[in-house]
């Protein structure tokens, strides 16, 4: 057992010694995996923003994959403009381009290099935090040939970007080597009214997400269940037996009503004593209901008779807020509903 | 087995769905239908029959109908397909109609009385050309042959069975073929046009078989222009391309001979090119020259000669041969308020068949189109009937002087359609035109008393049911109080309004806009949007409504544009201008001014922002809000969707401060080569959202709802299958959905439906879209959903935040915060087409929603919108079914009950338009196409009031019973008890 042990660990630090540098591995080999399940499965995933911190390492350039997909690096740049200025650079994207056997190419690997704001930057950002005015941005449609058919560009007003530094975040909307889109905004939230703060150090902390399209769910089919439900072996399951009590409830409550008012009745009836009528039957009515339900859950019991059958609304209360919307969705199910239900 | 029990609850849920059908005599008692068939282009009398007097007509919607020409009402109706347009009409064999259609390339009898289609057939031919459908009296063996010139080929079919006898071909290449002419008593037929524009053809070819009996042809350096204008069956006027020389060109018995005319020679001011009216009298033609219109007549010897000039505006009629060799033809005048109607032969322009005089509605406008008809008086001389078409596309029939009927049928093409309240009654507004007296009132009641005790003799129940129907109550000109009377206005095609009582349907008010009218400064009028301009409430209630109708002159965007005012209530335009600017794009915004005028943003082509209405205080509260108003634009031909906001000024040297300019925010740039935008959808403007937040019974969880106004739903396909449905395979097609925050720019969702294809119909609602696209690989139509849910605010559900007050459910909610949405969606098969689709509205949102789908047969089907939830599973939890969710199934079930439009069909749909009620459960449907349908609409039944049925008077009777019974139980039960003391 021991011995298996040192095994495995033997073959973990051979194959991280394996890789020329291991300092990045973990990072890319998480960014990879996440763009191989994005090819090949359909489920949605929620991307991880990948963070870099400005000026951040460029990355040495490797080859790990020998295979048919082919690597190749690319580069394209942002550029912003305070206002109503013209678009100067400010900084680099580079990632790897991969191009897939079925001819499909994706960007993989997504970095960004900020440059820092010169002090004439500084003094125009400043500008715009005073007069809340947009701070806007722009990446070339096609990463191939920039600029493709046009820029994509988009803005934010520039007093949401600054917290500690200044906090971007870019989602990349693409579409193989194409660019539909970027958000550009804050990464948490900017309330309204926004209020006038400079940002305690001007470098920039960079959020960056690729995204590509997810695939729809497909409609549901369920021919093949049906006909294999129908031939399979003809089994009928039954349907768990319920007790006595649960089956016939509804009629024992009312017979022991009738059969308790008339004991009282014919206990009373020799004295002529024409009290003491109500309270037992009372008691059976309180006692019916709870034990049919869930015991030990508050509940609200709404009965309607539909055919001979009950419907019940069970609504545990967590919070007042449940409660509210329960009520308001309960009076609106009473009015929506009721009317339809008799047929 | 748990698909059994799926099963059986799927049918216990189903069954638990609102019964949305109508028992018969309810029928018509909400609901109004109204029939109608566009724009007539031609039409023809069929009067020779003893039986019904009938006119076939054929319209630029694609309509055949023939119509009762004692009351103008449809016999049948025919609606050809959206690219099927009629070329021509013929009667035939005295029973069936003949029509071209399809460029020439359909050929349908219709059976007259009944109008079932006999036979088609389609002719093909080497390219296409104009289209030329020639009734002939040839026979061969006792078969009546049409001739037809369609697609460059000159066809031969029978009457009886559509069989083509013959066809025959031409060998000269870029032949124009004008006309095809059979000589009254002849076997054959001419067939002439012009060749590469400078040379006359003629051909003459046996009718019989199609043999080339004489082919002449003649060159003129001139060239020719425009349409001709047969003179005699062997002689025909055109002109030449200058539009200055008539041209008349004789080919008897086969000799071409061209004959010059200028026409300063008859004419001595004309100062410009003349264009001619397309006619076939006899010796007569007409040229337009601008507005004058003269008659020019063709003697014998070839000799013209100017007979009139009209001044006014004038419509002629073609020619109508009442006896042997007599021609009459029909023309008709404008003459201040009156029109001239008068009937002349073609031979005697001096001699009047008929002249009437007949006061015309302004609104009408001018006459573009008129058709004659004659028939024999009682006294035996020969009376005339004339059709009329107006400006307004109305149809009208004229004789002895009057207006028989009239049929709008302007509003067969509604552009744009909104609601206007009516005013509250109060003393000084008259409703008395519609109230009862008070004998009838007490004899209604007393009628509906004796139905509800089931008193009442059949005539009776028939006198209630016929008061139901007329009752007075719901075509007041007055407000009621469950908000079920409104003004319904509508734009027309035409560039008329008009205001329709949503109670019956009539027609409250008409106004041709003189802003959409035809001028020299604006050649080519139409109508873009109608909208609320001002709704007055609380302090503005002295003011009527109005309404602004936004036009442009001409096709293209940048061609300027026309505004105008028109009052709600009295149909008067209050005012009208013309713009300097373009407009491109209408933006209602949520502000209003003192008097309740909402404010506009007009955008113009050059993306300049124009602000209505003009006034001081106008730009004040714009200027309040300016930072926060952002607009967009969905460029759908080259795919790229951008987002703006404002500038103070105008980018020009415009010293205008209404005008804005504007910045670009944002930009999405969607690949070219992989997809193109075939629909944009947003919420409505005044949707009401009852709820913010939506109970997940499952895991007793809330989720809140992402209600923003400023989502746009994009919906691209692959260029490749933007074409017809199976055009291409479902390998290279796809469907993307985007959610697209127009503020800031962010794409909050994107879906790839690969194997799909559009058309796409899709409706916006609350935080849900829904949207109707094809499924290549299943070979189904497929509806999807998808459900937005704000996650950022999900924290609020702890209660103690709440008593805190630590949650920030009332803070302003910014765009630019990341918002964190999760959606859910899924996709359900759904077996019809769509033509449009929309969601029932009410005025607090409470009511649960209903899809209503224009389905291809043109109803209106109501689908809930539960069967719509993406959270439906095939098992679902009690917890599920008791909030109301479904069992998962594929498709989507069509409930026959639920068809609103109940056994009519509004024809040729082309939208669904839903307006709240006061009342929360009810909202009022109206669907336009060709034909207008209006219902009211409860998605959950009409919980909030009693049903019309429910009688007042019998309940009140059962109270006073009771309270006498109790009075004599009591009474008695008191002397009980003293004569029980006495005991």
């Amino acid at each position: 057992m021991r011995s298996v042990k040192v095994i495995v660990s033997f073959v973990f630090t051979l194959s991280l010694l394996s890789f020329p540098s291991s300092g990045f591995q973990s990072d890319e080999l998480l960014v990879d995996d996440e763009e191989f399940g994005l090819e090949g499965s359909p489920q949605p995933r929620s991307p991880e923003p990948i963070p870099t911190r400005s000026p951040p390492v460029t990355a040495p350039t490797r080859k790990r994959h020998s295979d048919l997909d082919s690597d190749s690096k690319i580069q394209f740049s942002l550029e912003h403009a305070f206002g109503d200025s013209d678009f100067s650079p400010a900084g680099t994207f580079s990632a790897r381009l991969k191009t897939w056997s079925h001819g499909g190419q994706t960007l993989t690997k997504l970095r960004f290099s900020r440059n820092s704001f010169t002090d004439e930057d500084k003094e125009k950002f400043k500008n715009l935090l005073e007069s809340d005015d947009f701070y806007r941005i722009r990446i070339p449609s096609n990463v191939l040939s920039p600029p493709g058919r046009d820029f994509v560009i988009s803005s934010v007003k520039a007093r949401c970007l600054p917290r500690e530094g200044l906090d971007e975040h870019f989602v990349i909307h693409m579409e193989g080597v194409n660019v539909l889109a970027v958000n550009y905004g804050s990464p948490g939230s900017c309330p309204y009214p926004r209020n006038l703060k400079l940002p305690a150090k001007w470098s920039f902390s960079s959020h960056t997400v690729l995204k590509n399209s997810e695939q729809a769910p497909r409609a549901p089919v369920f021919t093949e269940e049906i006909l294999g439900g129908e031939n399979a072996e003809g089994e009928v399951v039954q349907p768990p037996e319920r007790s006595f009590w649960a089956k016939y409830w509804m009629y024992l409550i009312p017979l022991g009503l009738i059969v308790m008012n008339a004991i009282t009745q014919a206990m009373n009836m020799p004295e002529e004593q024409a009290t003491g009528q109500g309270q037992p039957s009372a008691g059976a009515v309180q006692r019916g209901p709870s034990s049919a339900a869930q015991i030990g859950r508050e509940s609200v019991n709404v009965f309607f008779p539909v055919n001979g059958s009950y419907l019940v609304w069970p609504r545990p209360l967590n919070t007042e807020i449940n409660l509210c919307i329960k009520i308001l969705e309960l009076k609106y199910f009473v009015g929506s509903r009721i009317s339809e239900v008799k047929l | 087995m748990p698909i059994t029990y799926a099963f059986l609850l799927f049918l216990i849920f189903s069954s638990l769905q609102p019964i949305l059908s109508l028992y018969e005599d309810q029928v018509g008692l909400t609901d109004w239908h109204q029939q109608y068939i566009g724009k007539v282009k031609q039409a023809v009398f069929h009067t020779h029959k003893t039986g019904r007097k009938r006119v076939v007509v054929s319209t630029e919607d694609n309509v055949i109908a023939t119509l009762d020409l004692r009351r103008g009402e449809i016999f049948w109706r025919h609606v050809l397909g959206h690219n099927d347009v009629v070329d021509g009409i013929v009667i035939a064999l005295g029973k069936y109609v003949i029509t071209l259609s399809s460029e020439g390339s359909i050929l349908r009898a219709w059976n007259l009385p009944d109008g079932q289609m006999v036979w088609e057939s389609s002719l093909h031919g080497p390219k296409h050309s104009k289209s030329l459908l020639v009734m002939t009296n040839v026979v061969i063996e006792k078969d009546n042959v049409v001739i037809i010139f369609s697609n460059d080929r000159l066809h031969a079919v029978s009457c009886i069975d559509g069989e083509v006898l013959w066809n025959k071909d031409f060998e000269v290449e870029s032949l124009e073929v004008q006309k095809v002419i059979q000589p009254p008593g002849s076997n054959f037929v001419y067939v002439v046009g012009f060749a590469a524009s400078s040379h006359f053809e003629m051909y003459q070819i046996n009718a019989r078989n199609g043999e080339l009996l004489k082919h002449e042809s003649a060159a003129f350096s001139g060239g020719f222009s425009g349409e001709v204008s047969l003179v005699s069956s062997e002689t025909l006027v055109a002109l030449d391309s200058t539009g200055l020389i008539l041209l008349r060109i004789s080919f008897h018995k086969g000799n071409v001979s061209i004959q010059q005319t200028p026409i300063s020679n008859l004419v001595e001011d004309s100062p410009g090119p003349a264009v001619i009216i397309p006619s076939s009298i006899m010796e007569l033609f007409a040229i337009k020259i601008n507005a004058v219109t003269i008659f020019i007549r063709v003697t014998g010897t070839g000799k013209l000669e100017v007979v009139e000039k009209a001044n006014h505006e004038t419509a002629v009629g073609d020619a109508l041969s009442i006896s042997e060799g007599q021609q009459a033809f029909g023309l008709v005048q404008h003459a201040g308020r009156d029109i001239h109607l008068t009937v002349k032969l073609a031979h005697d322009w001096g001699g009047d068949l008929l002249k009437e005089s007949i006061i015309m509605d302004q609104q009408r406008g001018l006459i573009h189109k008129v058709f004659i008809n004659n028939y024999v008086r009682t006294d035996g001389s020969y009376g005339f009937r004339a059709l009329i078409v107006m400006e307004d596309h109305s149809l009208l029939l004229l004789q002895q002087g009057t207006i028989v009927w009239s049929r709008e049928d302007g509003l067969a093409s509604i552009i744009d359609v909104t609601t206007s309240e009516l005013p509250v009654e109060r003393a000084g507004v008259s409703v008395a035109k519609v109230e009862l007296n008070l004998f009838e009132w007490l004899k209604g009641h007393m009628l509906k008393l004796k139905g509800t005790l089931m008193l009442a003799s059949p005539e009776d129940i028939a006198a209630i049911q016929y008061m139901r129907l007329k009752s007075s109550e719901k075509s007041k000109m007055t407000r009621d109080h469950n908000g079920f009377r409104k003004l319904l206005i509508a734009l027309t095609r035409a560039g008329k309004l008009f205001a329709l009582h949503t109670g019956d349907g009539r027609i409250v008010w008409s106004l041709l806009l003189q802003s959409l009218h035809k001028s020299e400064a604006c050649q080519h009028p139409i109508g873009l949007n109608l909208c609320p301009w001002q709704v007055p409430h609380h302090h503005a209630l002295d003011e009527n409504p109005s309404v602004l109708v936004v036009g442009r002159c001409g096709p293209s965007s940048d061609a300027p544009g026309v505004i105008s005012f028109v009052d709600s209530y009295t149909g008067k335009e209050l005012s009208s201008s013309s713009l300097v600017h373009s407009v491109a794009q209408v933006i209602p915004l949520p502000y209003t001014d003192s008097t309740e005028q909402r404010l506009h943003l007009l955008i113009d082509a050059d993306k300049h922002a124009h602000l209505y209405p003009k006034t001081p205080e106008a730009i004040g509260i714009f200027r309040r809000e300016f930072s926060n108003i952002y607009w967009y634009s969905v460029e759908d031909d080259n795919g790229i969707i951008k987002g703006y906001a404002l500038k103070s000024k105008c980018d020009g040297n415009v010293a205008d401060k209404f005008c804005f300019g504007t910045r670009e925010l944002w930009s999405i740039v969607l690949p070219s080569e992989s997809e193109k935008i075939v629909a944009t959808v947003t919420r409505k403007l005044n949707e009401a959202v009852h709820t913010q937040a939506k109970l997940i019974a499952a895991d007793q969880d809330v989720m809140y709802k992402y209600i923003s106004r400023n989502l746009l739903f994009v919906a691209t396909v692959a260029p490749k299958a933007s074409g017809e449905i199976g055009s291409v395979t479902p390998e290279e097609s796809w469907l993307v959905v985007y959610l697209i925050d127009t503020v800031t720019g962010f794409v909050l969702h994107r879906v790839t439906h690969h194997g799909s294809q559009g058309p796409v119909e899709a409706v916006f609602s609350e935080n849900w879209v829904v949207y109707h696209y094809f499924n290549l690989r299943a070979h189904r139509y497929e509806m999807s959903v998808i459900e937005i849910y704000d996650q950022s605010r999900a924290d609020n559900k702890d209660v103690w935040k709440l008593v805190v007050g630590k949650h920030n459910l009332t803070s302003p909610i910014s765009s630019y915060s990341r918002s964190e949405v999760v959606t859910k969606s899924q996709s359900y098969f759904f077996t019809h087409s769509l033509k449009a689709i929309a969601v029932t509205s009410t005025a607090k949102g409470i009511t649960s929603k209903q899809l209503l789908i224009g389905t291809i047969g043109d109803q209106v089907l109501a689908l809930d919108k539960r069967f719509l939830d993406p959270r439906r599973s095939v098992n679902p939890t009690q917890a599920e079914r008791e909030e109301g969710t479904i069992p998962l199934t594929d498709s989507l079930p069509i409930i026959p009950q639920s068809y609103i439009t109940h056994n009519l069909r509004v024809e040729g749909l082309r939208g669904i338009i839903t307006v709240p009620a006061e009342l929360e459960s009810t909202t009022l449907v109206f669907a336009h196409g060709l034909d207008l349908f209006f219902t009211h609409f409860a998605p959950s039944r009409t919980y909030d009031s009693l049903t019309e049925d429910f009688s007042c008077a019998l309940l009140l009777i059962t109270i006073v019973v009771l309270v006498a019974a109790i009075f004599v139980t009591w009474v008695l039960s008191q002397r009980k008890e003293l004569q029980d003391k006495w005991r």
